[in-house]
């Protein structure tokens, strides 16, 4: 598909930058303000999307985006379970349990591992809807040729 | 209790639409108006009147805070309903490559 | 709260009786979105920031994938048939739905009314939450040291459904 205007392009590559840092700051304070994993992950990957819909396909090499957007994925997905594990080697030896020192409520560096789940179920979340959408997009491409 | 009767009508018009329509469209469509419906209704049990938001304040604790259960629950389903549409339009794609049409009256050949 | 509920209940069963009759798929598509936003609503109404963020870009995603489907393809749906086969399809439905309506009537009736709810089981997650998780949001520290299970069962999920759509939508295979 064509892209848009020269006016769309510059609007939406500012935008999708101040998506992008809204959504790290919706990650990372999560176990702080409503929000947390998901909700970060999902406006990360709306930035993402807003990027591809203003330039179009034409001007983007989608073969490459989607194996980088697919191995960020798996390798985020590994880690959580890695992680997971971790917690059944070190500390006490339960499944997924909290075992890194927690703070006092209401810092930052606070609440043990849950921030650390929290950024890896956000790279998880975007690298999966950013999949989907641009398996639609190289498949109507090819398609209609 | 005429919420939760409202809810239920709105599940009912979600299942009349996949039992008689005949485009593939519209019944992913009712599919996720169901889903809808049930999270709105998980969402309601777990209201307690003059509570706050379940975000606790370290300064004054002890206060009276909404349910966080049902929310929790709700937060894993609405991720789960956006695979589900996901992947019913990628069949809804392929399917209309081959045939032409969204009717589920012509799809009826099982070779391929 | 149960009047203003009920008033936003009411649009959206108005929008979905609508999205259902539609001639054209993309105004159907377009009144899924009055259902999702309403639910939006709805959430900040009842105190639930958390599930008003997801629903809201969740819903903003699935309307675009639906659009970029229904944009290039035949937009007309065709003309419903009066035949005996659906004929018979619709007055089952109606039977059926009676039947559930009763039953769903006597599934309330234990439930206390609304915003009287008693914390039966979740007393022991919100008293205790703050200490044990050491997060200050109550609904983060119940999905993510609570309930980890789930979580991992759904990020599982999301995943499993990326690669079915990446594995649906080749091009190899014969025509």
């Amino acid at each position: 598909m064509k892209g848009m205007s020269i006016i769309v392009k510059k609007v939406s590559q500012l935008m999708a930058g101040l998506i992008f840092i809204y959504g790290i700051y919706i990650i990372l304070h999560g176990h702080l303000t409503p929000g947390g994993g998901f909700a970060g992950g999902a406006i990360i990957a709306g930035a993402f999307i807003l990027l591809i819909l203003a330039f179009g396909s034409s001007a983007l090499n989608l073969k490459k985006e989607i194996a980088g957007s697919s191995n960020t994925e798996s390798v985020a997905i590994l880690m959580v379970v890695v992680m997971a594990l971790m917690a059944l080697l070190f500390g006490s030896k339960i499944f997924f349990f909290n075992h890194l020192p927690k703070g006092e409520p209401g810092e930052l560096l606070s609440a043990g591992v849950i921030p650390l789940y929290n950024i890896f179920i956000g790279i998880e979340v975007a690298g999966a809807i950013l999949t989907i959408f641009l398996a639609l997009v190289i498949f109507k491409e090819e398609s209609s040729k | 209790m005429i919420v939760y009767i409202l809810c239920f009508v709105l599940f009912l018009v979600g299942l009349y639409g996949v039992i008689t329509r005949r485009n593939l469209i519209k019944i992913a469509i009712s599919l996720s108006i169901m889903e809808f419906s049930i999270f709105l209704i998980l969402v309601l049990i777990g209201y307690i009147d003059s509570g706050l938001a379940p975000i606790v304040d370290p300064g004054t604790p002890a206060q009276v805070y909404v349910d966080p259960l049902p929310q929790a629950m709700v937060l894993t389903a609405i991720v789960i309903g956006l695979a589900t549409t996901a992947m019913l339009m990628a069949i809804a794609i392929r399917l209309y490559r081959k045939y032409k049409t969204f009717d589920i009256r012509e799809i009826n050949n099982l070779r391929g | 709260m149960e009047l203003t509920i009920s008033i936003i209940l009411g649009f959206m069963i108005i929008g979905a009786i609508y999205a259902l009759h539609a001639k054209d798929l993309l105004s159907a598509v377009i009144a899924m979105g009055i259902v999702g936003y309403g639910l939006v609503i709805c959430f900040l109404l009842l105190k639930a920031p958390d599930l008003a963020i997801v629903q809201i870009v969740v819903e903003t995603i699935t309307l675009v994938i639906m659009v970029a489907v229904v944009l290039d393809s035949t937009r007309k749906e065709l003309e419903p048939s009066f035949d005996r086969r659906s004929l018979l399809n619709r007055i089952a439905g109606f039977i059926i739905f009676a039947g559930l309506f009763y039953f769903f009537l006597l599934a309330i009736e234990n439930l206390d009314p609304l915003g009287m709810h008693s914390l039966g089981m979740a007393d022991s997650y919100v008293n205790g939450a703050v200490e044990l998780t050491g997060s200050v949001n109550l609904v983060n520290g119940v999905l993510f040291d609570f309930r980890a299970y789930d979580t991992l069962g759904e990020a599982v999920i999301l995943y499993t459904a990326a690669l079915g759509v990446l594995t649906l939508l080749r091009m190899k295979g014969k025509k």
